[in-house]
């Protein structure tokens, strides 16, 4: 069974990007393009690392990422937040509701890829 | 030949129009100011009152015994009105201010409100006022006389005795029913002075006539009459200096201190700028009235026969040469001249009489408690009826024992130097402010003494002669008409020397020796220097109105306006309009309650007893503590003044801040958002630029990578132009460059660079309708067209049909052209609408739209900039944005 990423994002673009990323390095990449109901896409999808932007319609990430945290089934997800906003409280913000990793926008695709595969890595030597 | 019937028929018929008019112009005062009752002319006219029957009658009499002298009565009135014109506008002013009542009421309000003063010049008032009603009475007796007995010289006394006493009871009559109506603050009878000025013309028209009757139709013209006058013993007359000065004293003296003069003069007067054609319209009237006087006395001196009573040449010259029409006239004349003199006169009298003497009496004999329940005002109506009663019953009376036999113009000389002592007291107070209440008292004593005992006395022959010629008490320096031995003088002269010198001596060393009271100074201050200060000054304590005595000193504690407010609350609770309420038990309490506020209960309590006339405190204490009091206020309102201004200054800095905090949150999220509008296609092109960098690709990702990164930097570019161009537009700093074209023309063309067309089968359909867009506009276009391309991509990214349709309707209106954007989408829902303008507001989830959701506030800006707006319009089925344009940029075709 290979690994899946779950990707919410909703700029087309970037979807294409880091979808194409991630595949050529092996992972199934699933998608998700709004925020209202983002947290039952990961529950049904159960991914191995979930990818997160900040500014979704529909629902902040930070509110999902907070929903995620206090649901035992998503609790030690490993959780990579992507935001385009770039301000300081923001990454406060996420680290305060317990994010896995924090990345700002524009990112370069090595920098992504490795932090994916950390993620995983390290939730997987997790018992 | 008239008989009395007739005569008497004409009188009541004349007297009756005298009632109508009054009435008349009673009720169109009360409907409000009309032009008319309140014209300087009726004003002017008013005056007259001055000319009586003594002037009517007596002058040609006068004239035919003593030459010119008569032309003094004019001389004086006439120096006064142009050359003493001011003095009269002072007294008018004062008037007002003071809401004086009567001449009585205007010398003791200048000493402190000195009841004593009230009461001294009310009896002298009365003194020289009564044989001078009796005269008016004895004239209209005599008048009547002679048409009944002419020619055959008699007739019966008791008929005349009649007449005058109906004459009095009518005149009472006319007098309460439009003297007495009701208790105006101001005192003003519009109905008697209108009365009065209609008699003013028929006296001037009467004696008018007699002497162009006398000149062109008995002596043939001017020039026989000139040769006429040459010829009588009138022309020997030699004027006598000292007496002409007298008389031009007293008739000087008398136009302002008469109390009828006074009345009309300042009591009566609707307007102080009234004054301005009075001064000199009032000698003209007066001229007028003497210019045929002494025609009338040569010429009735050489026709009427030997012994005729030449004070009745003016009636009895137009009856001896058959003249009846104009007899008839002359006596209506005289009538008038008469009956207006005692009505002006009883009004002012009864006006003293009532408010000076019956009033105080009537408060001070009633029990402490009544004041609150009584009704003061119909006790001072009532009491002004009596005086009028009691005035002209004393006329009468006066007539009867008298028997009517001196001359006539002697009793009206008496009477001016009667009435002349009050001129150093009321002079000296209006001009020196050093005039104390004893010295006026002290002057006044003296001089309406001196009067009685040297002038009147002797006049109405009331001592014996042995007195005249020993003395009293047989000493010779005590000759009334003799006094310290100034023998061989005109008794009247001798008179005037004495009392007027020693009643001005009197009045200024007493001033100088005696100390004014603080109510005195704040009284003489107010009196000297009355130009000087503004129109709303309120007279100190002492009306005879207590309710209004009462707004007067709340408005000392309480400010004007909320004194007002108060008794205008209370007397609309009464049923009343205006600001007197009556004084009922349940306000007194609440003034006190009021009061008690800024003075403390007990002081309260104190003041309103005070006005009540339960003298616990003087007037004097409670000015001052009224003072006192305003001064504190006035100082603890400048306190809460500085206060309200710190606390609005700490307002407008936390309004500020809160500003400021609010510009700051707007613009981290402005930034916030910026960053995110350009980091988003940063991400993509520096994603898929590092795929390429890498190499590998097919070539078909390649080509897709880098369309990607092509579409991007064109996203990215448009953002940075939309952000620039927003920038210009909210700083201002944009030019239009303005060109006229055709609506449709600038509609076609953003049709076309929208990407509309009918090259797409499910593309948006545009709908146009052509009536109104041939409109010329002359504006910045391309900025118009701008908004256009705006509205319409807007339209084909946000509505989502299966056929999406745009309508463009433009509506002409009077100042404006309307272009209306209407799709058939879902529209935007009310909470949305409000927010649809902001800067990156984007409602669907599709970021793909291709913007950055700046648009709308640009197409905004735009329209701001040329005058026009562009809003949401809801309801109209899908979304519509409305282009609005003034007209100003708008020109019609053709």
């Amino acid at each position: 069974m290979s690994k899946t990423v779950l990707l919410v994002e909703d700029e087309p673009n970037i979807i294409e990007a880091i979808s194409f990323l991630l595949e050529r390095d092996g992972w199934t990449v699933r998608i998700h393009s709004q925020g209202d109901d983002a947290v039952d896409a990961v529950l049904r999808v159960a991914p191995d690392v979930l990818v997160l932007d900040v500014m979704l319609p529909g629902r902040s990430g930070f509110d999902i990422l907070r929903d995620l945290r206090s649901n035992a089934a998503t609790k030690g997800l490993p959780i990579l937040m992507l935001t385009a906003r770039g301000q300081t409280k923001d990454r406060e913000l996420a680290e305060s509701y317990g994010v896995s990793h924090f990345m700002t926008k524009p990112f370069s695709n090595d920098e992504m890829l490795g932090k994916v595969r950390d993620l995983y890595t390290a939730s997987a030597d997790k018992p | 030949m008239v008989s009395f019937n007739i005569l008497i028929t004409v009188a009541v018929i004349y007297t009756m129009l005298l009632f109508g008019v009054a009435f008349y112009a009673d009720q169109r005062a009360q409907r409000g100011p009309s032009r008319w009752l309140r014209s300087p002319w009726t004003y002017t006219l008013s005056l007259s009152v001055y000319c009586t029957a003594w002037t009517f009658y007596g002058a040609v009499g006068n004239a035919a015994r003593s030459g010119l002298e008569y032309l003094t009565i004019y001389l004086g009135p006439t120096l006064v009105f142009l050359a003493w014109w001011w003095l009269l506008r002072k007294l008018v002013r004062i008037g007002k201010a003071e809401r004086i009542t009567s001449i009585a009421d205007m010398i003791s309000s200048r000493y402190g409100k000195s009841p004593t003063i009230a009461v001294i010049v009310t009896v002298l008032a009365i003194a020289g006022t009564t044989p001078y009603i009796a005269l008016q009475l004895q004239s209209v007796t005599l008048s009547v006389a002679v048409f009944t007995e002419f020619p055959t010289g008699n007739g019966g006394g008791s008929d005349l005795n009649a007449t005058a006493f109906w004459l009095s009871a009518g005149l009472a009559l006319f007098t309460i029913f439009f003297g007495t109506r009701n208790l105006d603050a101001n005192e003003r009878h519009h109905g008697v002075v209108t009365a009065i000025a209609l008699e003013a013309i028929v006296k001037l028209v009467a004696l008018l006539a007699v002497g162009i009757f006398v000149v062109w139709g008995v002596s043939g013209g001017v020039n026989e009459t000139l040769r006429a006058i040459d010829a009588s013993p009138v022309a020997d007359w030699q004027p006598s200096p000292s007496r002409w000065t007298s008389m031009i004293f007293l008739s000087a003296a008398a136009v302002i201190c008469l109390p009828r003069m006074f009345q009309v003069l300042v009591v009566e007067n609707a307007d102080e700028r009234h004054l301005r054609t009075a001064v000199w319209a009032f000698p003209t009237y007066i001229l007028a009235m003497s210019l045929f006087v002494l025609p009338i006395a040569v010429v009735g001196l050489a026709v009427m026969p030997e012994g005729s009573n030449p004070d009745l040449f003016v009636l009895t010259l137009p009856l001896e040469l058959g003249q009846e029409g104009l007899a008839l006239l002359a006596f209506l004349g005289g009538f008038s001249s008469a009956t207006s003199m005692v009505i002006v006169a009883s009004i002012a009298l009864a006006t003293m009489v009532s408010n000076h003497i019956v009033v105080p009496i009537w408060l001070n004999t009633r029990p402490a408690g009544a004041s609150m329940s009584g009704d003061m005002r119909q006790v001072v109506l009532l009491s002004r009826r009596l005086s009028i009663i009691a005035v002209l019953g004393l006329g009468y009376v006066y007539y009867r024992t008298t028997g009517g036999s001196a001359a006539l113009s002697a009793i009206g000389l008496v009477s001016f130097a009667g009435v002349a002592q009050v001129v150093p007291a009321l002079i000296g107070g209006l001009f020196w402010r050093g005039a104390t209440r004893k010295g006026a008292i002290a002057g006044l004593l003296v001089g309406f003494g001196l009067w009685i005992y040297t002038l009147f006395m002797p006049a109405i022959g009331a001592f014996p002669s042995s007195m005249l010629l020993h003395g009293l008490f047989g000493a010779d320096m005590l000759r009334p008409q003799a006094l310290m031995g100034f023998t061989d003088m005109d008794p009247l002269v001798h008179s005037i020397l004495w009392s007027i010198s020693l009643n001005t001596l009197a009045f200024i060393i007493v001033s100088l020796v005696s100390f004014p009271t603080p109510m005195e100074r704040l009284q003489g201050a107010a009196f000297v220097n009355v130009f000087e200060r503004g129109d709303g000054a309120v007279s100190p304590i002492g009306g005879q109105a207590e309710t209004e005595d009462l707004l007067v000193m709340s408005q000392r504690l309480l400010g004007a306006r909320e004194a007002q407010t108060l008794f205008q609350r209370e007397a609309t609770r009464q049923g009343k309009a205006g600001y007197l309420p009556d004084p009922t038990p349940d306000f007194i309490t609440l003034l006190e309650r009021e009061l008690a506020g800024s003075v403390g209960g007990a002081t309260a309590h104190a003041m309103i007893a005070q006005i009540n006339g339960q003298t616990s405190i003087t007037v004097r204490d409670l000015l001052a503590v009224a003072d006192e009091s305003a001064q504190m206020l006035e100082y603890s309102s400048q306190l809460e003044a500085q206060s309200r201004e710190l606390e609005q200054t700490a307002r407008k800095l936390r309004e500020a801040n809160t500003k400021l905090t609010a510009l700051s949150v707007q613009k981290d999220a402005f930034l916030s958002q910026v960053s995110h509008e350009l980091r988003t296609p940063m991400t993509s092109i520096r994603s898929f630029s590092e795929f390429l960098m890498e190499g590998g690709m097919d070539e078909q990702a390649q080509a897709r990578s880098a369309g990607i990164i092509h579409e991007e930097s064109i996203r990215l570019t448009r953002l940075l132009d939309d952000l620039l161009d927003l920038s210009v537009l909210e700083n201002g700093q944009v030019v239009l460059n303005v060109q006229t074209a055709r609506l449709s023309d600038l509609l076609d063309r953003a049709v076309s660079s929208a990407g509309v067309g009918s090259s797409k089968p499910d593309g948006l359909e545009v709908i146009r309708t052509a009536e109104d867009e041939g409109v010329l506009l002359k504006t910045d276009t391309d900025r118009l067209t701008q908004v256009f391309i705006n509205l319409i991509s807007n339209a084909q990214k946000y509505c989502v049909t299966d056929t999406p349709r745009l309508r463009i309707v433009v509506t002409r209106s009077q100042d404006s052209v309307d272009i209306d954007f209407i799709d058939n989408g879902l529209g935007i829902s009310p909470k949305d609408a409000t927010v649809v303008f902001e800067k990156f507001v984007r409602l669907t989830d599709q970021a793909s739209a291709g913007s950055a959701g700046l648009g709308l506030a640009i197409s905004r800006e735009i329209m701001l900039r040329l005058g026009g707006s562009l809003d949401y319009v809801p309801g109209q089925g899908g979304a519509a944005f409305r282009v609005q344009l003034p007209l100003v940029w708008v020109e019609r075709v053709g």
